[in-house]
């Protein structure tokens, strides 16, 4: 499997973030997240429910199994719980705070971005994990412009209605896979992906990261790379959305 | 049996300085921009604009309509970012309070439910409190003794949603996948006006789609506004989808100071059937 890409081991990654999830739902912001969650589907999470991104969700086949307009999603299936979001970010901090709001300045930033969207309620209701596709010192600060989604510290200090369901789960980047298990719920290598050395998380991260304890990242096996080839994306993107 | 039919200029034209408006849709999804187009061409200015906001919050920001944007986000969804409303954040010439997406569901709730405020987990431990210092928290007396985020009620001035299909009464019809919060809109406002791509019989309405479909009622409703197109360049599913290459030369032309006041000359200077002449010219000379 010599030939396995940088963007096949981040896909498989991605997917196993959804190992034992059960019958739940799944929303994947993004390309290589969508490509996950439908590989995990499609594999070892055959009971995972997604959305066609619009308002319905729809099995393996395109067959439409339920009606998810975005209403519901915000006052039943979120606050609900039973649900696994996996957004992208413009910045994360070492407690896992997030910012897809603006950068700079709140009141005069100097690049608006989304707003908080939503960031907050999520991560406070169900458990949250986040893509990176370019792992840089840009994106992992020391400490985010603005909160959007909720970090450990900022759960901790906001009390234990915060707390209750709070669950950042797992960063996915182009170099490895992280959690927030170190002391105080600093980020971690849980796994760097092949041809990765701690140097050069270090290099991209702007807050030391533990790597002790990281294991090689999975490679997918030869039934996920068919899938990933020849079904999920046939066409190729997937280099072009992580770089090697 | 009231005949309800008016126009967008007609509707506009109640708008005053300083009003909270409300506007449906979600994202670039069925907004009611010949609604955003009048008020463009009115003198009114200084409104607080409630939206899921799409273009509407970018075109009311870029002819300086607006002084404060109550949102979750502003995108147009198949192009991220609207460009006149990061302008008017990054120059600060708007004011924003910024909701998560939950929260501003709940706000609108609570205006409909004549409620001070309905309580939430979503932006505790965010940085939304911090950044609108006004918002207070509510203790459960329940033995959980949870200290939640009270959202207080949004109630609207006036609300403009875009439905595809209403009769004369004011009884409206959504026919694509999603309602998105055109109710809630409506019943968070004094005044509310929907605009529509026909308006029909009212037995036509149950013929053209299920009985859930008839989001809005006519006593949710004082305005309505035929409007073909009126979501333009947004969806309104089925009746047509959102016109990608439109709205990448709205964001093209947006992006570029010396090219918007053409795009201000060509599409939105006449009235809304020059606009939809110019769509059409402009999909003709594309294509």
């Amino acid at each position: 499997m010599s030939d396995v890409t940088r963007a096949e081991v981040a896909i498989a990654a991605v997917a196993d973030l959804f190992r034992d999830d059960g019958e739940i739902v799944a929303s994947p912001m993004g390309a290589v997240p969508s490509w996950g969650a439908k590989l995990a589907r499609a594999t070892f999470a055959p009971d995972l429910m997604l959305s066609d991104g619009q308002a319905y969700l729809v099995d393996a086949d395109g067959v439409v199994e339920g009606w998810q307009p975005f209403r519901r999603m915000l006052d039943t299936i979120v606050p609900h719980g039973r649900r696994h979001v996996v957004m992208g970010a413009n910045q994360i901090d070492r407690y896992g705070n997030q910012n897809i709001s603006a950068i700079g300045d709140h009141a005069r930033p100097t690049k608006q971005l989304l707003g908080v969207r939503g960031a907050p309620g999520n991560t406070v209701n169900h458990r949250t994990s986040y893509w990176v596709p370019r792992h840089s010192t840009r994106v992992f600060v020391e400490a985010v412009d603005v909160v959007a989604g909720v970090g450990y510290d900022n759960a901790a200090k906001a009390g234990p209605a915060a707390q209750r369901h709070h669950d950042v789960h797992r960063v996915v980047t182009n170099l490895g896979v992280f959690d927030f298990g170190g002391p105080d719920h600093a980020m971690r290598a849980v796994a760097l992906h092949p041809g990765v050395d701690p140097g050069d998380v270090s290099a991209a991260t702007g807050f030391p990261v533990d790597c002790a304890g990281a294991d090689t990242t999975r490679l997918p096996g030869a039934e996920e790379l068919r899938l990933i080839r020849d079904v999920l994306d046939p066409d190729g993107l997937r280099d072009r959305e992580v770089p090697a | 049996m009231g005949d309800k039919r008016t126009t967008v200029d007609d509707a506009v034209a109640d708008l005053r300085d300083g009003m909270t408006i409300g506007i449906g849709g979600w994202g670039s999804r069925r907004k009611p921009m010949s609604v955003v187009r009048a008020i463009l061409r009115s003198p009114v200015k200084d409104l607080t604009v409630v939206s899921y906001g799409g273009p509407d919050v970018g075109l009311l920001c870029a002819a300086g309509k607006v002084r404060r944007v109550v949102f979750g986000f502003v995108t147009l969804d198949s192009i991220p970012f609207d460009p006149h409303f990061g302008r008017a954040r990054e120059t600060a010439s708007v004011e924003v309070t910024e909701y998560d997406e939950g929260m501003f569901l709940l706000a609108l709730q609570a205006a409909t439910q004549r409620l001070p405020f309905l309580p939430t987990r979503a932006g505790l431990g965010s940085d939304v409190p911090r950044l609108s210092p006004q918002l207070r928290t509510v203790t459960s007396p329940y033995a959980d003794g949870e200290e939640l985020l009270a959202v207080p009620a949004q109630p609207l001035d006036v609300a403009f949603v875009h439905l595809n299909r209403a009769d004369q009464r004011g009884n409206a019809q959504y026919l694509g996948p999603d309602p998105y919060a055109d109710d809630l809109f409506c019943l968070a406002a004094e005044k509310r006006f929907v605009s529509t791509e026909q308006v029909v019989s009212t037995s036509e309405l149950t013929e053209l789609g299920p009985v859930q479909s008839l989001v809005v009622n006519r006593s949710m409703v004082d305005g309505v506004i035929e409007s073909p197109g009126g979501a333009h360049f947004t969806t309104a599913a089925p009746d047509y989808g959102r016109d990608e290459m439109f709205q990448k030369h709205y964001v093209d032309s947006a992006k570029d100071p010396d090219a918007w006041p053409s795009f201000v000359d060509r599409f939105l200077s006449g009235d809304e059937a020059a606009y939809q002449r110019e769509v059409r010219a402009f999909s003709g000379v594309a294509a």
